[in-house]
């Protein structure tokens, strides 16, 4: 699961039904990494009449409670690659195993009863209630009628959908943000440890696709789903992925790993590609402010004298000096020409302060903040609003470069050849392609 | 063909919406405040008619001829009884045959199966649709006259030959019915853990409904038409007095036997419309 290179294995063509001793190859070596709930063994389809295959040995983990995202170009097999996992396409070739039990040749009826499943299209059954489409799959599994009512109400709470309006309703009465909230809550019904979503929120406008995404998320935080999200948009991936692969023709993982870690350090040029420009400005939504080294700054309070002001300004060789009142909270900046002019007050000279940021506020705000102050500074406050010290662009190309770093030696540990990534890694992001 | 298609569920849309603004949701079966009133309004201008013509004929000066021929308990009811028995059998014929072969007919390894398969059945779609097709490009006399030369006079040749010629509406409806059900719902179906059977039944024929009910009552209203030729071959029905009128050059014959046949049809269909009201599914 550490290993972000592209597979290289031949398709597992032994069938192995009851021999388990294979796993342990396939186990993470990292011991801090859960259990895998998923496990796709060398996974291969190719469609009769076609010498191509659409997935070609594609092993894969995904550790319980994961979310794994599957992004790539279109006709890259990422689709495909989803609905093999739960055999909506039978694989041609290779092994699936949930939670250690081989799958690959079960029921697959059966099987699916207990994977979760959301399309795009959403397909709620436009002639039952939106109760008894939450339902479906406990009615099949045979709950009695008290158990599915209440788990019913109780998945439309959880996806914020208020169970006295909505029970009784009919899918054509539904907003399509509504629609795709039912949508998971059916995929949810039998409460299954494995949900796979397959662009959930790809037909959704932009701001209820944002405000699910983030409900998504809260959610799988109480809920701790092994989920395998299909998307073809890298911002989708990066903002609800635990790891990214990126999938290129026939479904071959091109890198695995975390957003984090893909942004700071695509391996290949098609990963650099797939990303896009603006890497490291959306790697800075992975940092916050408390980890940072901030930047020795002169500050002062407001009972200081013009002259002394000046003099501190002076000796620190910085154009700014920022101005504290008693309780330490940020009040002005003040330069030479506005300290010159000491007909007025210290505290009516200068700048006021607008940008300020608290510790556990990501680089990315930051940045932003740095972008709206007048002196290309963010000042970071605590809760109380005290000073605690101030960004400037040098503090985030550290901490830029620092990521890079983390990423490279973390891809040196797994022992990799370096020389596969590109020696400036930066150069994506930088030179704007 | 393809006018075909078209026109069998809208042929029952346009008997209660007429005017109304084109709704998707809508359905054709008198939901909605003017579907309600025209399935009520309906049996009322139905039993007018009749009253109205009974009066008329029970009132008109009559010569023997007239008399023996609108005799009601030894012909018109009669008539009136076989009419409605050839077109009920005949439509349960056609439902038997054309619902179950559309299901089939819109199966996907019918339809994209492997490229194996796909050479040899392929082939079975425009082969079953072209003889359906025969049975209603045909002409109607000249179907019967078939049947006649083949099965024998009598109210089973009739029958036989009214179902083939109705086949179409059904099986079109059926298969059109089906294909329009979203795939999306039969993909989360599917993918939920139904087995196909079960899609088929709980989601794709219950979404069908409304189509193949259309396409139902397509077929009993051309039934009810056609049944007024089955005299022909030996079928009875209402075209016996429809028939004498002509030969005999009795105006109120003809009249009454053609009049009865169309208010039989409008009752037919009414009650249709009755029935698809009460089975279309809620939601849709």
């Amino acid at each position: 699961m550490t290993d972000p290179m592209p597979h290289t294995g031949s398709p597992e063509t032994d069938d192995m039904l009851d021999d388990v001793s294979i796993e342990d190859d396939l186990r993470p070596t990292d011991p801090d990494t859960p259990e895998p709930m998923i496990q796709l063994d060398g996974v291969s389809k190719t469609y009769p009449g076609s010498d191509i295959p659409a997935v070609d040995a594609l092993t894969l983990d995904v550790p319980k409670g994961e979310i794994l995202i599957l992004v790539g170009p279109s006709g890259c097999g990422k689709s495909t690659t989803l609905r093999l996992i739960n055999r909506m396409i039978e694989p041609t070739g290779g092994r699936i195993i949930f939670d250690g039990r081989d799958v690959t040749r079960v029921n697959a009826d059966e099987l699916r009863r207990h994977i979760g499943y959301v399309i795009q299209q959403i397909g709620l059954f436009p002639h039952r209630t939106i109760a008894e489409n939450v339902g479906t799959v406990p009615k099949m599994l045979g709950w009695d009628k008290a158990k599915i009512s209440a788990r019913v109400d109780e998945l439309l709470e959880v996806t914020g959908l208020d169970p006295s309006i909505f029970r009784d309703r009919y899918p054509k009465e539904l907003s399509g943000g509504q629609a795709q909230r039912v949508g998971v809550a059916r995929a949810l019904g039998a409460d299954p440890p494995v949900l796979l979503m397959d662009e959930p929120f790809g037909a959704i406008d932009p701001i209820t696709r944002d405000r699910l995404q983030n409900e998504f998320l809260r959610l799988q935080d109480e809920l701790q789903k092994t989920i395998v999200f299909v998307t073809h948009d890298i911002d989708e991936a990066i903002k609800m992925g635990d790891r990214i692969a990126i999938l290129r023709d026939r479904s071959q993982v091109a890198q695995l790993d975390t957003p984090q870690r893909i942004l700071s350090l695509p391996i290949d040029d098609f990963v650099a590609d797939f990303i896009g420009s603006g890497a490291a400005l959306k790697g800075l939504n992975f940092e916050r402010v408390r980890d940072l080294d901030l930047a020795d700054y002169p500050v002062a309070r407001s009972d200081i004298g013009h002259a002394k002001a000046v003099e501190m300004l002076r000796e620190a060789h910085q154009r700014w000096l920022l101005l504290l009142d008693e309780q330490e909270r940020p009040l002005r900046w003040l330069n030479e020409p506005a300290l010159d002019r000491t007909d007025r007050p210290i505290t009516e000279t200068g700048l006021p302060v607008t940008a300020t940021v608290e510790p556990n506020a990501t680089l990315h705000d930051t940045l932003e903040a740095m972008l709206n102050s007048s002196t290309g500074c963010a000042i970071v406050t605590d809760e109380r609003g005290r000073y605690q010290g101030v960004v400037e662009i040098e503090v985030l190309n550290a901490a830029i470069t620092r990521m890079r770093h983390e990423a490279r030696d973390h891809y040196e540990e797994l022992g990799l050849d370096h020389s596969s990534a590109p020696p400036h890694v930066s150069a994506p992001s930088g030179n704007g392609r | 063909m393809s006018t075909t298609v078209a026109e069998a569920p809208s042929s029952a849309a346009d008997i209660d919406l007429e005017g109304e603004p084109p709704e998707p949701s809508t359905s054709p079966a008198g939901s909605g405040p003017r579907g309600l009133v025209s399935l009520v309004v309906t049996p009322i201008v139905l039993i007018a008619s009749a009253v109205l013509l009974a009066t008329y004929v029970g009132g008109a000066d009559k010569d023997s001829a007239e008399t023996s021929a609108l005799d009601w308990d030894t012909k018109l009811f009669p008539q009136l009884k076989e009419h409605l028995t050839l077109t009920l059998w005949s439509t349960v014929l056609v439902i038997l045959i054309a619902i179950p072969l559309g299901i089939v007919l819109t199966r996907p390894i019918l339809r994209r199966g492997g490229p194996e398969s796909r050479k040899i059945l392929g082939l079975v779609n425009p082969v079953v649709l072209s003889f359906a097709n025969i049975g209603q490009a045909l002409p109607a006399y000249g179907l019967f006259i078939l049947f006649l030369g083949w099965l024998g006079q009598g109210e089973n040749t009739s029958i036989i030959a009214l179902a083939l010629f109705a086949l179409l509406p059904v099986l079109l409806n059926t298969m059109v019915g089906l294909d329009q059900v979203d795939e999306s719902v039969i993909e989360a179906g599917r993918g939920m853990g139904m087995s196909k059977l079960r899609v088929l039944t709980r989601i794709e024929l219950p979404l069908a409904v409304p189509v193949i009910l259309a396409g139902v009552r397509t077929a009993l209203v051309i039934n009810v038409g056609m049944a007024t030729l089955a005299f022909f071959i030996g079928g009875g029905g209402l075209g016996i007095t429809i028939n004498s009128g002509l030969k005999l050059s009795r105006d109120l014959i003809t009249v009454t036997g053609a009049t009865m046949a169309a208010l039989v049809a409008l009752t037919v269909d009414w009650i249709a419309a009755v029935v698809e009201r009460f089975l279309r599914p809620k939601g849709i």
